[in-house]
């Protein structure tokens, strides 16, 4: 049976879904739980939910296990889903100051006011196997929960400890240009689901289309600047993760209601500096900025730096220019067509065979001329 | 008198490079000795410069670097947008329109059957990794010549007259000598039989032999073909040897113009006598 | 109740909007489609929805009939000329799914044929529209790599780039070798991909009386060649365009020679046959031929 069998076509589809249920299930495991998934295996969620862009992670989680782990396909699968979600509002704009902060590091300065806050880290732990994890059960689980987790929860009692931005620090010194004035009312970020990017792209269109990118095209780019393609040598100011309010506005009354907490990662990172705004003035620092949904410092350092290469006026490398960056990071988009190539290409592939064999048969002749001449 | 009207007409082309103010042009020039205002930090590249051309006539722009002479033929070639000025045309609108007002489809229509422009860098000019014979097709394929074997007979009349072998006409120019770049450029930009060549600094950085070659050739092109050149350069000897008339610049602005004989045997301005006697 | 508006009535007790896509989105790409026809050959961003199907296999095409469809259109999707390619059988499965349109394979019967890589043997009428998968809208991509630059070209009508690049493959090959996707002019303005359709099929767009619709849903543009618009491939006056060349060889199936073919190789004894690629053109050559005893 070919590729496209007379009529054999959907036979064909029906008999690879079988075969992807099969390989799930042979190895005669319990079935996960999605539960466990989001649980067990966070950061992985979190990575697939900032990717699909939809903050969902029992979605996020499903998906995982939908796909067997493939992170590709999953956030294909949240695009998809999200896109058929009704649009009921868009939130008011999110105070990161407002964030109740679970990890908080600068590289800036040694101690920085708020303080450092490492949380929960691997940094600087050793990468060795702990093979009791291959014996971890049930009843060790609930034990080890029933002894630390208080300790680990923050006293409600107390109030939430602020930690004051660096970057803040910097502009009230005069070493960073003060923000640029917030955009009036009424006039909402770019929504790149909703319009097509063009470029020069505006701000809020660069930075949504990095939020939305694949963590390992970022990281590529990010890292080719880093090396000297370009020349962002960034100090992280502030790296946070930590949960941050949503606020919608009530449709009866206008009353700012929040409708929940979502996990993000912000990076703030200093640049070399420059001529800021390309024309006479004091010298001051650079910013790169970025923001993704979930536990994920690698996306969030690479958007910033990303986002700092893409302000030099002049492209000298890749990762400063915003057509090349934007249009390559998008996970969907990049792995949807890096496999396409797997669809039947017969017809196209007949014609570049016809000019082959045209191009092979002016080539003898002009062998041919040559030799009569000679 | 009656004056034959000219060919090209420049009147008061300023470009201004970064925010500008009121003062920028007052306060740059050769009397303040700068180009850059003191004022806002803006860079005045050229303004006020206004100069005609006639049919046939090769006219010289002669001065240092940083006095705009290059920044007067990117404007014309359309390379960089002016921050003012006009300029004229005699083959396009009857010498009527505004070159520099024109829509982008025409300034493109300007750029490709009206002018030829030869850079300093033949990178600049030519399609490095494209046979000469190609980057010569270019010009003739896009005044909408469309015969495979004309367009090619045409780029090897060129290459011969430009004095390239035409067995080098499948090759890339990025093999070429640095003179025999500049030639292919020359063929090229002489393929569509524009009305004004336009060229900068094109024997800069080339061996005194070849620049003499070059230089020649040039003059054989103006004696068989008639057709008008702009010539900018801040070497006197090749303005003395290629110009009839000339302009000199210094600091943004045109300080003298005249023809050339009497500018370099006679300078007026001071300026001029000092470029004049430190170079010849 | 009809048939069909049961199946209609299923698709939206399941959840989801007569042709999946929301109102909203379809009229997006109307409205983007209107321009498009509006203006022969040049690409119109839309905002390209997501899709359960991955991009690069044919959300682009998909959003345009989706946009399109109703009730009493009929449909048909092929692939390489195919109606029971594995991509075309999944795209059509969705179509139908949620719209309950009928379908078919029969392109004399369908309203709407959406395709990747050809464009139907038998000759499609005014009532008819065809929507072509795009993979790459941009014909100067590999002339020119920035997309700022490549706007100014397209808006000054600055093709020098293209030009000197077919030039320079006759001068190193004898002729122009680009194959499938053969840059074209629309209306005498626009030069346009007319996406990966052999040559054989660029003479069925030129001044057609079908409307041809192109969707690139990864790359977010739209584009058109409304019916009787000069569609004239780049050629050189004294190297004109030149179909494909099959050497004489016939259909192995119905023994056309007036199609296109593809090569293939028999799984078993390795042998080489061609097979007309348009199946549907095929089996009614094959049954022709079959009654009146000739081949066509």
């Amino acid at each position: 049976m070919g590729y496209i069998a007379a009529r054999g076509g959907v036979e064909a589809i029906e008999h690879a879904r079988h075969l992807v249920r099969y390989f799930r299930l042979r190895g005669g495991s319990a079935p996960l739980e999605v539960r466990q998934i989001q649980d067990q295996f966070r950061l992985a969620v979190d990575k697939v939910m900032g990717e699909g862009s939809l903050y969902s992670p029992f979605h996020a989680a499903l998906a995982l296990k939908q796909t067997e782990g493939d992170a590709a396909e999953a956030a294909l699968m949240l695009r998809a889903f999200a896109s058929t979600c009704p649009r009921t509002a868009v939130s008011y704009v999110v105070d990161p100051g407002e964030m109740h902060v679970l990890r908080r590091i600068s590289a800036a300065f040694q101690e920085v006011p708020g303080g450092q806050l490492l949380g929960p880290s691997r940094d600087y732990t050793q990468r060795l196997f702990d093979f009791t994890l291959a014996e971890e059960r049930d009843a060790e689980v609930q034990a080890y929960l029933t002894e630390h987790a208080p300790a680990v929860l923050p006293d409600p009692r107390r109030p939430l400890p602020r930690f004051p931005k660096v970057l803040d620090v910097l502009r009230a010194e005069g070493l960073l240009a003060p923000l640029p004035p917030r955009p009036a009312d009424g006039e909402g970020p770019f929504d790149v689901t909703r319009r097509a990017l063009v470029f020069p792209a505006p701000r809020s269109a660069r930075l949504q289309t990095l939020a939305r990118g694949e963590t390992g095209g970022l990281l590529a780019l990010a890292y080719s600047s880093m090396r000297g393609y370009g020349d962002v040598h960034p100090t992280i100011g502030d790296l946070r993760v930590g949960w941050v309010p949503v606020r919608v506005r009530h449709p009866h009354g206008g009353a700012a209601v929040l409708v929940g907490r979502v996990l993000v990662t912000e990076a703030e990172v200093i640049a070399r500096f420059g001529d800021v705004d390309g024309s006479r003035g004091a010298p001051m620092f650079t910013v790169g900025y970025g923001l993704c949904f979930g536990h994920n410092e690698l996306k969030a350092i690479c958007m910033a730096v990303l986002d700092r290469a893409m302000n030099e006026p002049e492209a000298r490398a890749p990762a400063e220019s915003e057509e090349f960056v934007l249009a390559h990071v998008d996970p969907v988009e990049a792995s949807g067509f890096a496999l396409h190539y797997k669809l039947p290409h017969y017809v196209t592939f007949q014609s570049e065979i016809d000019r082959l064999r045209a191009a092979q048969r002016q080539a003898a002749h002009r062998e041919a001329a040559r030799d009569v001449g000679a | 008198m009656d004056t034959v009207p000219a060919l090209l007409r420049i009147d008061a082309l300023t470009k201004i490079h970064g925010a500008g103010c009121d003062a920028c042009v007052a306060l740059t020039g050769p009397q303040a000795g700068a180009n850059v205002c003191p004022r806002c930090g803006s860079v005045v590249a050229c303004a006020d410069v206004s100069l005609e051309v006639q049919a046939g006539e090769i006219f010289g722009i002669v001065g240092e670097s940083g006095s705009g002479k290059t920044t007067v033929l990117r404007c014309l070639y359309g390379d960089e947008a002016p921050t003012s000025g006009r300029a004229y045309l005699a083959p396009f609108d009857e010498g009527r329109a505004d070159l520099f007002a024109a829509s982008p489809q025409r300034r493109y229509y300007i750029r490709t059957h009206l002018l030829g422009m030869v850079y300093q860098s033949p990178a600049l000019g030519l399609r490095m990794d494209f046979s000469s014979g190609a980057n010569i097709a270019e010009r003739l394929l896009v005044v909408g010549d469309r015969h495979f074997g004309r367009i090619r007979g045409r780029a090897r009349a060129l290459l011969e007259r430009t004095e390239v072998p035409f067995a080098r006409i499948d090759e890339p120019p990025r093999r070429f000598s640095g003179g025999m770049q500049q030639r292919v450029q020359i063929a090229k930009a002489l393929a569509n039989d524009p009305p004004v060549l336009l060229f900068d600094e094109v024997t800069t950085g080339l061996d005194v032999s070849v620049q003499a070659r070059v230089l020649d050739l040039i003059r054989e092109l103006r004696r068989r073909l008639r057709v008008a050149m702009i010539v900018v350069s801040h070497d006197l000897g090749v303005i003395r040897l290629l110009a009839q008339r000339t302009a000199v610049m210094k600091d943004g602005r045109i300080v003298e113009v005249g023809l050339t004989d009497q500018i370099l045997e006679d300078p007026q301005r001071p300026y001029t006598q000092l470029l004049v006697s430190a170079q010849l | 109740m009809s048939v069909r508006e049961l199946a209609r009535d299923a698709a939206s007790a399941r959840g989801y909007n007569f042709a999946y896509l929301d109102e909203h989105s379809k009229r997006e790409v109307r409205r983007r489609l209107l321009k498009a026809v509006a203006i022969p050959g040049h690409q119109v961003p839309f905002a390209s929805r997501e899709l359960p199907i991955a991009r690069g296999w044919g959300t682009g095409g998909l959003q345009i009939t989706l946009a399109l469809i109703g009730p009493d259109d009929v449909l048909k999707v092929i692939d390489q000329g195919s109606d029971d390619s594995v991509n075309a059988v999944n795209l059509r499965a969705l179509i139908a799914r949620t719209t309950g349109v009928w379908t078919t394979s029969d392109a004399r019967d369908a309203t709407i044929i959406q395709t990747r890589h050809r464009v139907p043997e038998t000759p499609m009428t005014a009532a008819q529209m065809l929507v072509l998968q795009v993979p790459d809208p941009e014909p100067l991509r590999h002339v020119e790599s920035g997309e700022t630059r490549r706007r100014r070209m397209h808006a000054e009508g600055d093709y020098s780039a293209i030009w000197v690049h077919l030039f320079e493959d006759v001068v190193r090959w004898g002729e122009v070798t680009a194959a499938s996707g053969y840059p074209v002019r629309v209306h005498g303005r626009y030069v346009m991909d007319p996406t990966p359709i052999p040559r054989w099929d660029v003479p069925k767009l030129d001044r057609a009386e079908t409307l041809y619709l192109f969707g690139a849903g990864r790359e977010k543009r739209l584009y058109a060649v409304p019916p009787h618009t000069a569609v004239e491939p780049l050629e050189f006056d004294d190297l004109p365009f030149a179909v494909e060349d099959f050497g004489g060889a016939r259909c192995r199936r119905c023994g056309s020679a007036r199609s296109f073919l593809n090569a293939s190789y028999d799984h078993e004894t390795g042998e080489r046959s061609y097979v007309c690629s348009d199946t549907d053109y095929c089996e009614r050559c094959a049954a022709t031929a079959l009654l009146s005893g000739e081949a066509p």
